[in-house]
């Protein structure tokens, strides 16, 4: 296959734009990006993106004009992001075209989302009931394997804590104020054993990036970034995922394992290799099971990476280093994305205030979201 | 007091004097919960799952939260979890007649209808009577 790079790279800010629509929150990032890579929407050869709760990314060629490109919509809940990049880099590697756009929008009403049970597959009675809730699964998971692999509350803290400190040296970063642990600790519960701090909220936010192919890079001069590889998975029997009334007692693997190995296999190198990791931390437990299920840490050993502090920005692995999804709110079509953009950010040193020192070489990231997907994407510099 | 109240839906748990929550065994052998609908129960028995299981993990709703949650007004938080039927399945389920603090990995539970609102009934599990 073709090496496919990322050339540019455009973010609306997230967290609340009242006025603006999500799509238009995506031509925003999408004339970013261009500019970014120093090209004109007549390059762009195709391009795909969507949103779960803002509507269909290809009407955006009204605002950047209509040039007659293939603009393909992608609905695939949290991983629409992760699913618009995969099929622009398979665009590009095929050959067919030499740029391609991967845009994900969104803009979510305030309060946690509250997902219908038809369109889940499931019986009304498990929404009606309340227990068809995604911070309930989260809360359900974390609760378990702080149990069995003895992860304190405090752990659950320090993630949250970390999150707010760099999100303060993201501008495109929602929450951008420190919160200290206790405050993060004492914050009302939400679910038990998961604070109000320790969640992140859905929000709104666009992100776009610009691939290219290497002629197309070569004739740019293009500041790129390559894709070492790019894997999304659905999950595998027995795996206990997000709205299900009941798991296989055999427990099975895990679609965040399963996407993790293949991106890995694919760019041909291994966790010890990765300089910088953004990991989907829809809260604070969440980011704990994602080390150890995308294989930088064994279960249990987070207590001590933790409180070592090797997660920071200036730590062994630094892990979301723009605040994640705790700082900067979870547009569902765009998060995904905004995880590569930060990549991006970091790889070509770009980073400010949050820069991880060193001129780190290859960065990792990952997605999760329902009904039990997980999509990664590795880059190298 | 809840049998006159009314299920809040139809063939979740079993109509006897000791009711029980109604699986299927699909034609691989596996027990899923609950017993499925439309083309997805073809080949699929009706199961009885055990009354008696073991806690896996827990939680407590503290906030309302949006529709299609229909519970009683005033909101009053409750806790749920999955039940591990030994040999079975693992069952997301309300748990009843106690606090959070009261739950442990692994303890013993046992199936109960308990009430959900005024009219309607559901299921849940609470801590196995010693």
């Amino acid at each position: 296959m073709e090496d496919v790079y990322i050339i540019g790279a455009g973010i609306h800010p997230f967290g609340r734009t009242d006025g603006r629509s999500g799509r238009d929150q995506g031509v925003y990032a999408v004339r970013q990006a261009m500019a970014d890579a120093g090209i004109d929407w007549t390059d762009v050869g195709c391009a795909y993106g969507g949103s779960a709760a803002a509507g269909s990314a290809d009407i955006m060629v009204n605002e950047l004009g209509l040039t007659g490109l293939p603009f393909i919509n992608v609905a695939n809940g949290c991983a629409t992001g992760g699913s618009a990049l995969a099929s622009a880099r398979n665009a590009i590697a095929a050959g067919e075209f030499d740029v391609a756009l991967a845009v994900g929008f969104d803009k979510h009403p305030r309060g946690a989302f509250n997902a219908k049970p038809r369109e889940y597959g499931l019986p009304e009675w498990y929404g009606q009931t309340g227990m068809m809730l995604t911070t309930q699964f989260f809360a359900l998971k974390i609760q378990r394997y702080m149990q069995l692999h003895g992860i304190s509350r405090e752990t659950l803290g320090r993630v949250a804590e970390k999150a707010f400190r760099n999100g303060v040296h993201a501008d495109h970063a929602w929450r951008r104020s420190p919160v200290d642990l206790e405050t993060i600790l004492n914050s009302p519960m939400v679910n038990d054993p998961l604070t109000k701090y320790m969640f992140c909220a859905p929000a709104e936010g666009a992100v776009a990036l610009i691939l290219a192919s290497g002629k197309k890079v070569r004739e740019l001069g293009a500041d790129a970034v390559r894709i070492a590889s790019v894997a999304v998975r659905t999950r595998p029997p027995g795996s206990f995922e997000v709205f299900a009334p009941s798991v296989d007692i055999d427990n099975g693997g895990k679609p965040t394992i399963l996407a993790s190995k293949a991106a890995f296999e694919q760019a041909g190198i291994g966790p010890e290799d990765i300089s910088v990791a953004q990991l989907q931390d829809t809260e604070s437990g969440a980011e704990i099971m994602h080390m150890a299920e995308n294989g930088f840490c064994k279960d249990g050993d987070q207590e001590q990476w933790l409180r070592e502090g090797r997660t920071e920005v200036t730590g062994k692995l630094p892990v979301n280093t723009d605040g994640g999804c705790l700082a900067c709110g979870e547009p569902i079509g765009a998060s995904g994305l905004r995880q590569v953009y930060e990549n991006t950010v970091q790889l070509r040193g770009r980073g400010g205030g949050r820069q991880v020192p060193g001129s780190p070489k290859t960065a990792y990231s990952h997605v999760y979201g329902a009904p039990g997907l997980s999509g990664v994407c590795i880059l190298e510099r | 007091m809840t049998q006159l109240l009314q299920p809040i839906a139809e063939n979740l748990w079993t109509n006897e004097a000791e009711p029980a929550l109604l699986g299927g065994r699909l034609p691989n052998g596996k027990i899923v919960f609950p017993y499925p609908s439309g083309d997805a129960a073809e080949g699929v028995e009706p199961y009885r799952l055990s009354r008696k299981g073991t806690l896996w993990s827990w939680t407590r709703q503290d906030f309302q939260p949006k529709e299609p949650f229909e519970g009683p007004e005033p909101f009053q938080p409750y806790l749920l979890g999955y039940v591990e039927l030994p040999g079975e399945v693992i069952v997301e389920t309300r748990i009843v007649d106690c606090v959070l603090e009261d739950l442990k990995l692994g303890m013993p539970m046992e199936f109960v209808v308990a009430p959900f609102d005024a009219t309607r009934a559901t299921y849940a599990f609470r801590p196995e009577k010693a």
